[in-house]
C-alpha cells in the first residue's frame, strides 16, 4: 500500500543532504568542542560554523545564538530565563491562549512561582490582536511570548507589529517560531523580537536539537548549570552532529522557500477546496494569514480519532485535535480558544503538507476522505442526514 | 495501540443502525467529552432479540459498542444487565489505559436501554 505522510507539523524526515552533513561528527570527527587537540578543534570549527550559518539566516550575530535540545527547551529557556533574570524589574508575563504547551505550561508554572500572567484571547481565526497586547502591557510587564504561527491551525500572527509595541513598553518579546522556520523569513530585526526559538525536526533536520536567538543585552538566567558552554547560557557538551544538521537543514529550507512556499500553498488550497465540498465542514484558522502547508477542518457529527484510524487504514498519516487523541477529556485548547464548541472541536482533522507531498497525494486524500466521513456519519447518533 | 480484535470491530462494526420499533432506547455520554453511544433494543419474552447502536466517538468507543451488541443479543434482560465494561474490554483483548473513559460507556448504554424498556413496560401494565 502507498503511504502518504501529511503530518509535517508533527515532525519531518531528515533530508539526505542533512544526514550526510551530520555523519562525520558521529565517528571520524567525534571530538569534544572544548578540547584543545585536533579532534576538539575540528568539532569546535563545525559548531561555530553552524552558529555562523544560523546567525546569518536570522540576521543576527553568532554570539546571540544558543543551541538547545529543541523547541520545548528553547521556549523554557527563553521564558524562565528572562523571568528569573528580570524579576526585580517586574513579575508580569503576557502570552496567548493558543500557544504550544511548551510556552503555555511554562508560563502557567511561573504563575505558581509568584509571577502574574495574562493570557490573551484570540479571534475566530486564531489571531492575537496587537491592540489587546498593548492594552495588557503594564509597567511591571517583563516578557511577552506570542507564537509566530500556530501548529494546529496555521494562523500566522502579526509578530512584527506586536514586537514594536512590546519594545515601546520596555518588555522583552519572545516568539515561538518552531512552525515557521521552514517556510517564513525569520530575520529577527524585521520581526522586532528579542528571543526566538526554532527546532530542527520541523524542517527536515534531526529531532532533539534547536536554537534560541537571544538579542544582545537581554539577560537570561540559565537553567542547565555545568561546564559553562554556550557562553554559560546552556551547559553541556554540545550536540555537534545535531547542530550541524540543524544549520544545514535551516539553510536548505530558507534557500528553497521561494519555490517551495508557492508549491505548498497551491497544494494546500487544492486540498482545502476539495474538503470544503463535503457538507457540514468548516475550515479552521485564517485563510489569508496561514502557513503554506496547513489544512485544518472540522467535519461535524464525527470524532477525530475514528477518522484518523480510517485514514491510517488507507495509508494516510494525519492528526486531530480530538480529546481521544490527546489522552484528556478536552479537545484542542486552540480550537476552543477560537470559539468552537466541544462537539465540533472533537471532529477536527489536521493535514500538514511537506516536501514529499505531490498533487497526486492531495487527490488521493480527497478521493478517500468523503467516503470515510459519510460512513462515520451514518454511524453517528448526532447526524440526522 | 489497539488490539486486532478492537480493529476488527472498529472496521467491521456489528449491529450498526437503529431499530424503528425498538421497545428500549438508551443514550449515554455527551459531545463535550467526545463520546456518545445510543443503543436500541427489541425485547420479546424477556429476551433481547435484536440490538443496534450508533456511536459518535473514537476507535475504542465504536469497538466497545459493537462488541457489547454481540454479547447481549439473545440474552435475557437479567443476563444482559450483568455484562460489565470490564468484560467488554476483555472480550476485545484489552484496551489502552487512556481509553477507560470511552470504553466505560458501552455497558452504561445497554443498561440505560434496558431501564428504558422496563420503564415503558411498567407504564403499559399500569
Ligand atoms: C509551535 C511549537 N512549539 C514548540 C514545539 C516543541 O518543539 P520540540 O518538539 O522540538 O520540543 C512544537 C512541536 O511540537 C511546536 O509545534
Ligand atoms: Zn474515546
Amino acid at each position: 500500500m502507498k503511504r502518504i505522510y501529511m503530518d509535517h507539523a508533527a515532525t519531518t524526515p531528515v533530508r539526505p543532504e542533512v544526514l550526510e552533513a551530520m555523519l562525520p561528527y558521529f565517528s571520524a570527527e567525534f571530538g569534544n568542542p572544548s578540547s584543545v587537540y585536533s579532534w576538539g578543534r575540528s568539532a569546535r570549527k563545525a559548531l561555530e560554523g553552524a552558529r555562523d550559518q544560523v546567525a546569518a539566516l536570522l540576521g543576527a550575530s553568532p554570539n546571540e545564538i544558543v543551541f538547545t535540545a529543541g523547541g520545548s527547551e528553547g521556549a523554557n529557556l527563553a521564558i524562565k530565563g528572562v523571568a528569573w533574570a528580570d524579576q526585580n524589574r517586574g513579575r508580569h508575563i503576557i502570552t496567548s491562549a493558543i500557544e504550544h504547551h511548551a510556552v503555555l505550561d511554562t508560563v502557567l508554572w511561573l504563575e505558581t512561582q509568584g509571577f502574574e500572567v495574562t493570557i490573551l484571547p484570540v479571534d475566530e481565526y486564531g489571531l492575537v490582536s496587537p491592540a489587546q497586547v498593548e492594552a495588557a502591557l503594564r509597567p511591571d510587564t517583563i516578557l511577552v511570548s506570542i507564537m509566530h504561527a500556530n501548529n494546529e491551525v496555521g494562523t500566522i500572527q502579526p509578530i512584527s507589529e506586536i514586537g514594536a509595541i512590546v519594545r515601546r513598553h520596555g518588555a522583552r518579546f519572545h516568539t515561538d517560531a518552531v512552525q515557521t522556520a521552514g517556510s517564513l523569513d525569520l530575520k529577527v530585526d524585521a520581526l522586532n523580537v528579542d528571543l526566538l526559538s526554532i527546532s530542527a525536526h520541523k524542517f527536515y533536520g534531526p529531532k532533539g536539537v534547536g536554537a534560541l536567538y537571544v538579542r544582545k543585552g537581554v539577560r537570561l538566567s540559565p537553567h542547565i548549570h555545568g561546564g559553562g558552554q554556550e557562553k554559560r547560557r546552556r551547559s553541556g557538551t554540545e550536540n555537534v552532529a545535531g547542530i550541524v544538521g540543524l544549520a544545514k537543514a535551516f539553510e536548505l529550507a530558507q534557500a528553497e522557500r521561494e519555490t517551495e512556499v508557492p508549491r505548498l500553498t497551491r497544494l494546500r488550497d487544492r486540498l482545502i477546496e476539495g474538503l470544503q465540498r463535503i457538507p457540514n465542514t468548516r475550515v479552521n484558522g485564517s485563510l489569508d494569514s496561514r502557513l503554506p502547508g496547513n489544512v485544518n477542518v472540522c467535519f461535524e457529527y464525527i470524532e477525530g480519532e475514528s477518522l484518523l484510524l480510517n485514514l491510517d487504514l488507507r495509508g494516510i498519516a494525519a492528526s486531530s485535535g480530538s480529546a481521544c487523541t490527546s489522552g484528556s477529556l478536552d479537545p484542542s485548547h486552540v480550537l476552543l480558544a477560537m470559539g468552537l464548541s466541544h462537539e465540533i472541536a472533537h471532529g477536527s482533522l489536521r493535514l500538514t503538507l511537506g516536501r514529499d507531498n505531490t498533487e497526486e497525494d492531495v487527490d488521493f486524500v480527497l478521493q478517500e476522505i468523503p467516503g470515510i466521513v459519510e460512513r462515520l456519519r451514518s454511524m453517528s447518533p448526532l447526524y440526522q442526514g | 495501540m489497539y488490539s486486532d480484535r478492537v480493529m476488527d470491530h472498529f472496521t467491521n462494526p456489528r449491529n450498526v443502525g437503529e431499530i424503528p420499533d425498538a421497545n428500549g432506547v438508551g443514550e449515554v455520554g455527551n459531545a463535550r467529552c467526545g463520546d456518545i453511544m445510543k443503543m436500541w433494543i427489541k425485547v420479546e419474552n424477556n429476551v433481547i432479540t435484536d440490538i443496534k447502536f450508533k456511536t459518535f466517538g473514537c476507535g475504542a468507543a465504536i469497538a466497545t459498542s459493537s462488541m457489547i451488541t454481540e454479547m447481549a443479543k439473545g440474552k435475557t434482560l437479567e443476563e444482559a444487565e450483568q455484562i460489565t465494561n470490564q468484560q467488554v474490554a476483555e472480550a476485545l483483548e484489552g484496551l489502552p489505559p487512556v481509553k477507560m473513559h470511552c470504553s466505560n460507556l458501552a455497558a452504561d448504554a445497554l443498561t440505560a436501554a434496558i431501564a428504558d424498556y422496563k420503564k415503558r413496560a411498567a407504564g403499559t401494565s399500569a
